[in-house]
């Protein structure tokens, strides 16, 4: 039961999207995109949404599709994330999203929302980290492209009524040999203790994680000692715990110490799968 | 014996209803009458209420009544009357409720109940059991010892956080110990947790212009819900009416008076319209009873052939900020303190505690599955310390009939039931003969445990069930009984009862699913997994009466003595010439002669129950005859370690356990399955975190983890079937118990396999490896 | 552009009809079918999307009603456990003791059924995957997964 009214708005294109944005931002009525609408319900009903007016970015068409164009895959901000797990043309994104909540809702969940949402995992954006793909972004301002890693630092980087329309993945990486790890603290449908996605580009592994800080991330320090193949596997996963961006967690799913011993096997066990 | 109906796997009578979305719980009915109550609950764990501001609330839109605690302020309690419905004066744990707000609509309420403003005043917090018992700790309820009792036996210490103290004393505890040749010792700890019924609880009232007060509630326990309503209103027991349908789910949870003052309450304040009020998950968890926290200490002595002499146990047992049925639990960890084994000299101490958090209530195994804990653990403490076999340590001490339990019973073969059968048949089907440990792969380990258990009912002594059995003219018949279809298949268990006394087929037997105390007749309340037990003789006394009725018309209309009659298959047969017999149909309403005119009428069985020679326990030596009957049995899990990781994973979890007789054994076997799959959620993911402030962390199932499907290990049930000369066709109640030990089984196991030893619930794999860290440092 | 300003009517496709719901745009799903259309299979657990006792199917694919819009729903086909007709996974459910209380049933039950019709050939991992969005309290999940495991064997794969 959401204690408090808002009007709901189902626009067809991104053009009328982003106008009534503004519009209801002018009225005062603090709008906010709706893609699954999990966070905005479940936040709703505990009041801590303040918002007088949706906007489901559903009926966008360019937030539906899903498919190769040229040499990149596109996958839509309002695509669910089992629409990404039946598809499967990515596979590591498709094994994220498929152990973010659990499959019923994973029906719900977009692909933009779990990524701008308030819950510090966002567990299906790490992989969209790896690839460094491009997010499309229609706002006030018109369209713009920018690279995940600058939309993505420790929280959105969005400015005022911006809305994800796509992401556009290199095609190239989609298939990269992958590892993903989620432990939870026991039950399996749970909050990530850790998550780790690790795809190797060819080049190096890379790495990016969730449940360690505050916020999903990847970070170039730790890809660095991870990839220093003049060590053996473990002393690289030393190195690269100890350039953790910020302390480890300690919280109701772990203690920082037992997580920083998760850690430690997992990278060691990632790397020997992933060579590097 | 051939059996009709006793012993198969009946479907459940509202089977279909189940499947189909049609059958209907408490808040399955929705009316423009209807107005909604929304709970207020407090955000301090204890402190003085300074100001409580509702007039913002008042006036927003909808909303047509605020209530707080001094609107009808009363004391509530099963055992001791200790509790505000709403918070008066002061908080004593987060969560708790101190206003409702009643509006046209859900929404309306909730929105105004965010409105409502309180202020406290913070006092410092009892945050554990031990905490409670320290010299000077904080008192949570400053006069304990002038609340007044519901029922005389609770002992609540002045100036204390005591509110009830139970003490066995049984044999020589100093000889005990000179006998023993080996000591050991043990501490146990399991905090907090919750039910967790799919149905969180919701409570529907109105008070009609004559004063009665009619109420529709989630609930175990209608008849008490009566009770205390007409009590504490001032009515008529008959003018209280009280409508249970099928109940989602209780576990106990249910069994206590709760919401109904609520709804109640917010009736009367809006001139008796209906109310309901539908709580939240959250606060389901947070405001409402759980489960107790016990903190445990065990020593044991015995022999070096493994013989047990003296055992010392003291439970402490947190019931949280109110006492409900905690008292109750100490009382039943208390009476079965040592677990199903032979001691001659016992001593303990049981303490009902308050501390800064939610309520207790019963929980599925009313204190004994704590106790289990404790006791199993420590029983392969004992086992390693003498170098024994877990499972031969057990086989040795375990109760035969002619030993006593800690209040003085004396067990036979009837009340007792065979635990060496059990014993002998889990270790079998968990394969014992390939060793506790066994390296299965590189940093795998498998390894199984063992526990035992046993369990009576701790009922008040006058508890009683009643049943009526009414035929129809087509020769069927209707069951009426008072007990609350929460889940077990408990109607048709007693379907079957019937059907088996009047040898009618299971399909001609009418159950009526929802009770309504205004015809209902009387239950206690349907806990304890002594439904089965107790109206089914009930069933069987009213059966009986019935059959008496039907005899003697039959021998009407047949033209003979009833004892020339005998009762099959729907029919009345002469003994000795079956052939020639008189259908139920045509005496069910009377017998009506050829000419037309009738002798007899309605056949109206009538039978009741009341649980014989029962006695408290006496307050110093705890000598008593608390229950019945015990239901004994022994349980093993199998489990894999990866000690990479400590990570572990449970393969199979056994119960066999003594049912004196299985009534119905599919759904039998899933209870014993999902009370067992319950127990390793406790063992392996279940608790109430409080913060530093003592606020509840966890208050929904996003953190609250309980099981899912897939994680589960495989389940395998048997039975041993010594009858209970005392029960339905021999039945022993089944339906808490494979919780009971499963999880000190999977401890025992886990200990083994990463040898630590792991005394406390839950154990993550972050539990483990703690203990492998502190033991390598 | 759909759009619902204030409490109103909208039309949703239920069960194969089109039904008139009087709600708020902040209402549920779950509570438009509960309060204002009486079909009461949908349970609420948690209303918060964790336990599945909620699950109705939309567009054939399940989805927890408490965590979508009423509105939400409008132009997509709503199947509740009262638009089921007589699927084998009932009686399925029915034979194999698949629950107790019946709470979680009609959610369970709807997410088999998204199961058996979207991939009707799954093995054991992928019914874990759906039925983990459902929690049930009384069984001991064994029993349900015999169930599902019955109808789907029967489905020529
Ligand atoms: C039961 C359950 C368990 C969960 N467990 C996990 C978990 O383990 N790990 C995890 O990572 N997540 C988990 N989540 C998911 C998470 O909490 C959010 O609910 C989810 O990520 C939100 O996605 P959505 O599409 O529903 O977003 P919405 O609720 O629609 O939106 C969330 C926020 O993002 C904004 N937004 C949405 N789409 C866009 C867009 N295209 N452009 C700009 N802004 C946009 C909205 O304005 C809003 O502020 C869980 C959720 C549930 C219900
Ligand atoms: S009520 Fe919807 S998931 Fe629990
Ligand atoms: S049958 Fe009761 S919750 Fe599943």
């Amino acid at each position: 039961m959401i204690p408090f009214d808002f009007s709901y708005y189902r626009p067809d294109s991104a053009g009328e999207a982003v106008a009534l944005f503004q519009d209801l931002d002018a009225q005062g009525k603090k709008p906010l995109y709706y893609g699954g609408g999990t966070e905005i319900i479940s936040m709703g009903r505990h009041n801590n949404v303040d918002t007088g007016a949706v906007i489901d970015i559903k009926s966008i068409p360019e937030c539906g599709v899903q498919e190769f164009q040229d040499d990149s895959l596109v996958i839509g901000a309002g695509v669910t994330l089992t629409q990404i797990h039946e598809a499967n043309l990515f596979p590591l994104l498709a094994q994220a999203g498929a152990r973010v909540a659990d499959h019923t809702t994973q029906n719900k969940i977009t692909l933009g929302g779990n990524m701008c949402g308030s819950i510090v995992y966002r567990e299906s954006l790490l992989p969209l980290l790896l690839t460094d793909c491009e997010v499309i972004i229609a706002g006030p301002g018109g369209n713009r492209n920018a690279p995940v890693n600058d939309i993505f630092d420790k929280q959105v980087q969005l400015n005022r009524g911006e809305v994800i329309l796509q992401y556009r993945i290199p095609k190239s990486l989609v298939n990269s040999p992958h590892v993903h790890v989620k432990r939870t603290k026991s039950e399996k449908i749970s909050y990530p203790l850790l998550t780790i996605c690790a795809l190797n580009s060819g080049q190096q592994v890379r790495f990016a994680f969730s449940g360690l800080c505050g916020y999903p991330f990847r970070s170039k320090e730790m890809e660095q000692a991870l990839n220093d193949t003049s060590r053996p596997a473990d002393e690289r996963a030393d190195h690269a715990i100890s350039q953790l961006p910020e302390p480890m967690a300690d919280n109701l799913e772990s203690s920082a110490a037992y997580r920083q011993f998760v850690l430690k096997g997992s990278l060691v066990s990632i790397l020997n799968e992933l060579g590097g | 014996m051939q059996f009709l109906a006793v012993g198969k796997s009946v479907i459940r009578k509202e089977a279909w209803e189940k499947v189909t979305g049609q059958a209907k719980y408490t808040a399955d009915i929705s009316s423009p009458e209807l107005l909604y109550g929304v709970i207020v609950t407090s955000t301090c764990a204890h402190g003085n209420i300074k100001q409580i501001d509702i007039e913002t609330a008042r006036s927003m839109p909808g909303v047509r009544a605020v209530i707080t605690g001094d609107y009808y302020p009363i004391l509530t309690g099963s055992v001791i009357k200790d509790r505000p419905p709403l918070a008066s004066g002061k908080v004593r744990y987060y969560g708790e409720p101190v206003a409702v707000v009643v509006a046209d609509t859900e929404a309306e309420a909730a929105a105004a109940a965010l409105q409502v403003k309180v202020s406290y005043e913070e006092l410092p917090t009892v945050n554990s059991p031990a905490e409670a018992i320290k010299a000077n700790a904080p008192l949570l309820h400053e006069f304990v010892d002038q609340y007044q009792k519901s029922i005389p036996e609770v002992y609540p210490q002045a100036n204390s956080n005591v509110v009830h103290h139970v003490k066995i004393r049984k044999g020589d505890l100093n000889k005990g110990w000179e006998d023993a040749e080996v000591v050991v010792e043990g501490s146990f700890t399991l905090p907090m947790s919750d039910h967790i019924a799919m149905e969180t609880r919701n409570a529907m009232a109105h008070i009609l212009s004559d004063g009665k007060i009619i109420i529709r509630t989630s609930s175990q326990a209608p008849f008490p819900v009566r009770k205390m309503i007409s009590e504490q209103f001032g009515r008529d027991l008959g003018d209280v009416i009280v409508h249970v349908p099928l109940v989602g789910g209780a576990f106990g949870g249910k069994a206590s008076v709760e919401l109904e003052y609520l709804a109640v309450l917010a009736s009367q304040a809006v001139g008796g319209r209906k109310v309901i009020i539908s709580i939240s998950r959250e606060q389901d968890i947070a405001s409402f009873p759980v489960k107790i926290a016990l903190e445990a200490r065990i020593k044991l002595g015995a022999r070096r052939d493994g013989t047990l002499t003296a055992g010392e146990y003291t439970y402490l047992v947190g019931t949280g900020a109110y006492a409900e049925s905690g008292p109750r639990m100490a009382n039943a960890m208390a009476m079965s303190c040592t677990g199903p084994y032979k001691l001659d000299n016992v001593w303990c101490d049981a303490l009902c505690v308050y501390t800064n958090h939610t309520y207790a209530t019963a929980f599925r195994g009313f204190g004994h599955g704590s106790m289990t804990f404790a006791v199993e653990r420590m029983m392969d403490k004992l086992a390693a310390a003498l170098k024994m076999d877990p499972v031969q340590i057990r086989r040795k001490n375990a109760v035969k009939p002619g030993d006593t339990t800690p209040t003085q019973v004396e067990l036979t073969e009837s009340n007792l039931g065979n635990l060496q059968a059990c014993i002998d048949k889990a270790e079998t089907l968990i394969n014992w003969e390939q060793g506790q440990v066994q390296y299965v792969g590189e940093n795998k380990i498998l390894a199984r445990g063992v526990a035992c258990f046993w369990k009576t009912s701790s009922s008040p002594t006058d508890a009683l069930a009643s049943a009526v059995v009414t035929f129809n003219s087509d020769g069927s018949a209707n069951l009426q009984v008072g007990a609350v279809e929460i889940g077990p298949s408990t109607k048709t268990t007693l379907a079957q009862i019937l059907a088996e006394k009047l040898s009618l087929d299971i399909s001609r037997i009418h159950v009526e699913m929802e009770v309504d105390t205004g015809h209902s007749p009387h239950h206690w309340k349907t806990v304890a997994s002594m439904s089965t037990f107790m109206v089914g003789r009930a069933v069987e006394e009213a059966a009986d009466d019935a059959l008496k009725q039907l005899l003697s018309l039959a021998a009407i209309a047949m033209v003979c003595a009833p004892e020339d009659l005998m009762v099959e298959n729907g029919r009345i047969a002469y003994k000795d010439n079956p052939q020639e017999y008189i259908e139920f149909a045509d005496i069910a309403h009377g017998y009506k002669h050829a000419n037309g005119s009738t002798v007899g009428s309605q056949v109206i069985g009538r039978g009741s129950f009341v649980m014989p020679h029962l006695s408290p326990m006496d307050q110093e030596t705890g000598k008593g005859k608390p229950g019945p009957y015990q239901t004994p049995g022994a349980q093993a899990v199998e489990v894999e370690l990866n000690t990479a990781d400590y990570t572990y994973r449970i393969l199979k979890a056994v119960t066999v356990l003594d049912a004196g007789r299985v009534i119905n054994p599919k759904a039998a076997q899933g209870l014993v399955m999902g009370a067992m799959s319950m127990g390793l959620g406790l063992a392996t993911r279940e608790e109430l975190v409080f913060n530093q402030k003592q606020e509840l962390s966890n208050t929904s199932l996003r953190t609250y983890k309980v099981m899912h499907i897939g994680q589960q290990p495989e389940y395998i049930v048997d039975w041993v079937e010594t009858p209970n000369k005392a029960g339905p066709y021999g039945a022993r109640g089944l339906a808490e118990h494979g919780i009971l030990g499963i999880h000190a089984a999977l401890l025992n196991a886990l200990s083994k396999a990463a040898g630590v030893e792991l005394d406390q619930l839950p154990v993550y794999a972050e539990t483990i490896w703690k203990k492998v860290e502190e033991g390598r440092s | 552009m759909l759009q619902m300003i204030d409490e109103g009517l909208i039309e949703l496709n239920i069960n194969g009809e089109t039904r008139k719901v009087l709600v708020r745009p902040a209402d549920t799903l779950l509570f438009a079918l509960r309060e204002r259309l009486g079909l009461t299979g949908a349970k609420p657990g948690c209303e918060n999307g964790d336990c599945g006792a909620c699950t109705i199917l939309l567009d054939g694919w399940p989805v927890k009603s408490c965590l979508m819009l009423a509105v939400e729903a409008v132009g997509h086909q709503i199947t509740t456990i009262e638009g089921l007709e007589n699927p084998p996974i009932q009686q399925a459910f029915v034979e194999k003791f698949a629950f107790q209380c019946g709470y979680c049933t009609p959610g369970f039950i709807m997410n088999c059924q998204g199961l058996i019709n979207n991939h009707p050939e799954a093995d054991e991992a992928t019914i874990n995957e759906w039925l983990q969005s459902n929690i049930c309290r009384c069984t001991s999940y064994q029993e349900i997964t015999a169930a599902i495991k019955s109808v789907l064997q029967k489905n020529p794969a």
